[in-house]
């Protein structure tokens, strides 16, 4: 897949709540591996259990939104630990989710997908409801995230949303994977470390 | 205008900035463990490049390690799989790898500060989001993604924004029973587990300086619960005294320059925060979480809080809350009935806090009550070696505790280490949120190691004030 994330379709998923944390997004058992691989199947997975026991559905097991490419949450989705294997199983999971709307991130859990290039932009609490809403009528409607204008259509709906410049610059210009992009100032980095008084037992004042 | 810590530390360690307007920044020290590297050495090898600087990357074992038998091969054959890939990067890429075989191992947040690695003034990360425990010694650190540890570990440098500085006071004397985590369960509860998202916190006022290494730790290390990616302390005389002699600290005259560098770190007077807050220590009690998030807690005297308490957009996780734990609002937190007590973790696995359990319970003939499963988990090989030295498992075992090896055990119950069905723990860690202790529904009450260690000797919540005799 091309690296610029410029324009994102697909049909959304929602799911409500907040503060929904990476424990609940994938169970530390789930860590247990060396790879990604195989991930997305158990995203949610206790929460689904849960909702299963309490004669209810989870989004994540309703056949409905078996084709989501764009997931809807609330606020501080991804809070508590950093396993990048969150949004990781969030990523595998179905066809794929290419993009999350929310009201707000958690900041490591946003880093994260910067890194995977999966754009989270935020959107006021009455447009999430809208859109959640609207996807739960009619689960095929087709979402789309556009970056350069900042804004997502959804059927005659269109909402703007925010994302701050840098990461929204990496996506559309598809430096999002930032490896080569810092490796690329070695000697600048060299250059920094040897003026640190850590790395030079404390002989230079900066 | 001034400058705060975190300005002069960030200053220094920005290589450039990205034509993204992000900086880069350089990482003075990369911590990694077993369970965020494994995909990250995996991409490097994809890409076929190596360490930077292998020099400033330390590794050890703590998630998946079980704490009955250490004995390789592991139980389970996925954690001797990723303890065998940690081996493998480990020695291909020459970083220094604290192993359980040699007893170096612990977490890695208590193996960093007692070998002296962590620094006041450094940029410090780590796959771990308690990374921001760190911060205690006055350095920026805070938690990655695996990601970017395979870009740490190529370049040594990550793409950051800056964040905006918020100062929060603790001022006054805290009273007796009221300890390190008490104050910060406190401040969750008052800025709320998103307040601190676009935040770096500053620990400070008369509480914090008052307070040992191990307690500024503590302190620091749920800085995230808070939503704060980093928390820090500036250093002072009892960081500088701390780090004298420290296997990794500078050594001799290097010693001197080093204290004078650090001290010249501390904020300036009149340094530009973004916000203040202030909180009084006459406020605080022995805090005790009952609901599914850090921040939902109560002082150990208090109820159960009504959903009209909260503001309108937090009353779901609340009623959420209610439901996971089975409990009703206006009802009592003392009392409730626990199966499990837990001592231990990144937050509460220090020397400090065992030997202030050991203090509380010597000479007065407890027993943790029938039923109850109690167990006290070191943070460090270096942590056991010193409580064994004082006698500390004695007086725990013959109370009824058991005393294990090192790791993170039921913090995450990554390891053979966790509740069973519906069980309620009293906990030392840091996370109270659903499944967390390795069961989906087991249910988790966060405390102070002395509040903890009374849960435990009465079978339910109660205040380890009274419990001890020290009200």
């Amino acid at each position: 897949m091309d690296s610029k994330r410029i324009k994102l379709t697909g049909p959304g998923i929602p799911v409500r709540g907040n503060d929904i944390d990476t424990d609940r997004i994938i169970p530390a058992r789930f860590l247990k591996t060396i790879t990604f691989d195989g991930l997305g199947e158990h995203a949610f997975e206790d929460d689904r259990l849960g909702d299963k026991a309490a004669g209810k559905v989870h989004p994540f097991d309703n056949p409905a939104y078996a084709d989501a490419r764009i997931l809807i949450v609330n606020k501080n989705f991804g809070c508590g630990s950093s396993r990048e294997h969150a949004p990781q199983a969030i990523a595998r999971f179905g066809k794929g989710i290419v993009a999350i709307l929310g009201e707000s991130f958690a900041e490591i859990f946003y880093g994260n997908c910067q890194s995977l290039g999966v754009p989270c932009p935020t959107l006021d609490a009455a447009s999430i409801e809208e859109l959640m809403s609207l996807v739960e009528a009619d689960p095929k409607l087709e979402l789309t995230v556009d970056l350069e204008k900042q804004e997502v259509k959804a059927g005659s709906r269109t909402f703007s949303f925010s994302m701050p410049d840098g990461p929204k610059r990496a996506f559309i210009e598809g430096t999002w994977d930032p490896t080569f992009e810092l490796l690329s100032a070695k000697e600048q980095i060299q250059k920094t470390a040897a003026s640190l008084p850590y790395m030079n037992g404390f002989t230079t004042a900066p | 205008m001034g400058k705060s810590l975190y300005e002069k530390v960030f200053e220094r360690h920005a290589v450039r900035k990205l034509p993204s307007g992000q900086y880069q920044l350089f990482m003075g020290l990369h911590l990694i463990h077993e369970v965020t590297s494994p995909q990250a050495f995996s991409m490097l090898d994809d890409r076929k490049l190596s360490v930077l600087y292998p020099d400033r990357t330390f590794a050890t074992v703590d998630h998946i390690i079980p704490t009955t038998s250490q004995l390789r091969p592991y139980a389970d054959s996925t954690a001797e799989q990723m303890m065998a890939f940690l081996e493998k990067n480990t020695k291909k890429h020459g970083i220094r790898l604290f192993s359980p075989e040699k007893q170096e191992q612990g977490i890695v947040h208590v193996v960093g500060p007692e070998r002296g690695l962590t620094q006041p003034g450094m940029t410090i990360c780590c796959g771990d989001s308690h990374t921001s425990t760190h911060g205690a010694f006055g350095a920026l650190a805070f938690g990655i993604g695996t990601s970017q540890v395979r870009d740490v570990l190529a370049t040594q440098t990550l793409t950051m924004d800056k964040l905006k500085v918020r100062r929060i006071e603790v001022n006054g004397k805290l009273g007796p029973g009221v300890y390190a985590k008490d104050v910060i369960l406190y401040i969750i509860q008052k800025l709320g587990v998103q307040g601190g998202v676009g935040y770096a916190y500053e620990y400070a006022g008369d509480v914090i300086r008052n307070m040992t290494m191990e307690e500024r730790m503590t302190v620091c290390n749920m800085s995230i619960e808070g939503g704060a990616r980093c928390g820090y302390v500036e250093p002072d005389q009892v960081t500088f005294d701390y780090l004298k002699g420290r296997e990794y600290a500078p050594k001799g005259e290097a010693f001197e320059r080093a204290v004078a560098d650090w001290a010249s770190l501390a904020s300036d007077p009149d340094a530009h925060y973004d916000d203040v807050v202030r909180f009084d220590a006459a406020d605080i009690e022995p805090v005790v979480t009952w609901g599914i998030t850090p921040g939902q807690s109560t002082g150990v005297s208090g109820e159960i809080p009504k959903a009209e308490d909260f503001r309108e957009d937090e009353r779901q996780t609340v009623l959420e809350a209610y439901k996971y734990m089975s409990f009703s609002p206006g009802q009592k937190i003392k009392g409730t009935k626990i199966d499990v007590a837990f001592i231990g973790s990144c937050t509460n696995g220090r020397l400090s806090d065992i030997a202030e359990v050991v203090r509380l319970l010597e000479g007065k003939n407890l027993h943790v009550k029938e039923g109850v499963r109690a167990f006290v988990v070191p943070g460090s090989h270096e942590v056991k070696r010193q409580a064994l030295a004082l006698g500390y498992d004695k007086v725990l075992t013959n109370a009824g505790f058991e005393f294990r090896e090192p790791g993170c055990s039921m913090c995450l119950a990554m390891n053979p280490d966790k509740l069973k069905g519906r069980e309620l723990s009293a906990s030392t860690s840091n996370r109270n949120f659903k499944g967390r202790q390795g069961s989906p529904d087991g249910r988790t009450l966060l405390m102070s190691p002395a509040m903890v260690a009374a849960a435990a000797i009465r079978g339910e919540v109660a205040d380890a004030r009274e419990v001890f005799g020290q009200a």
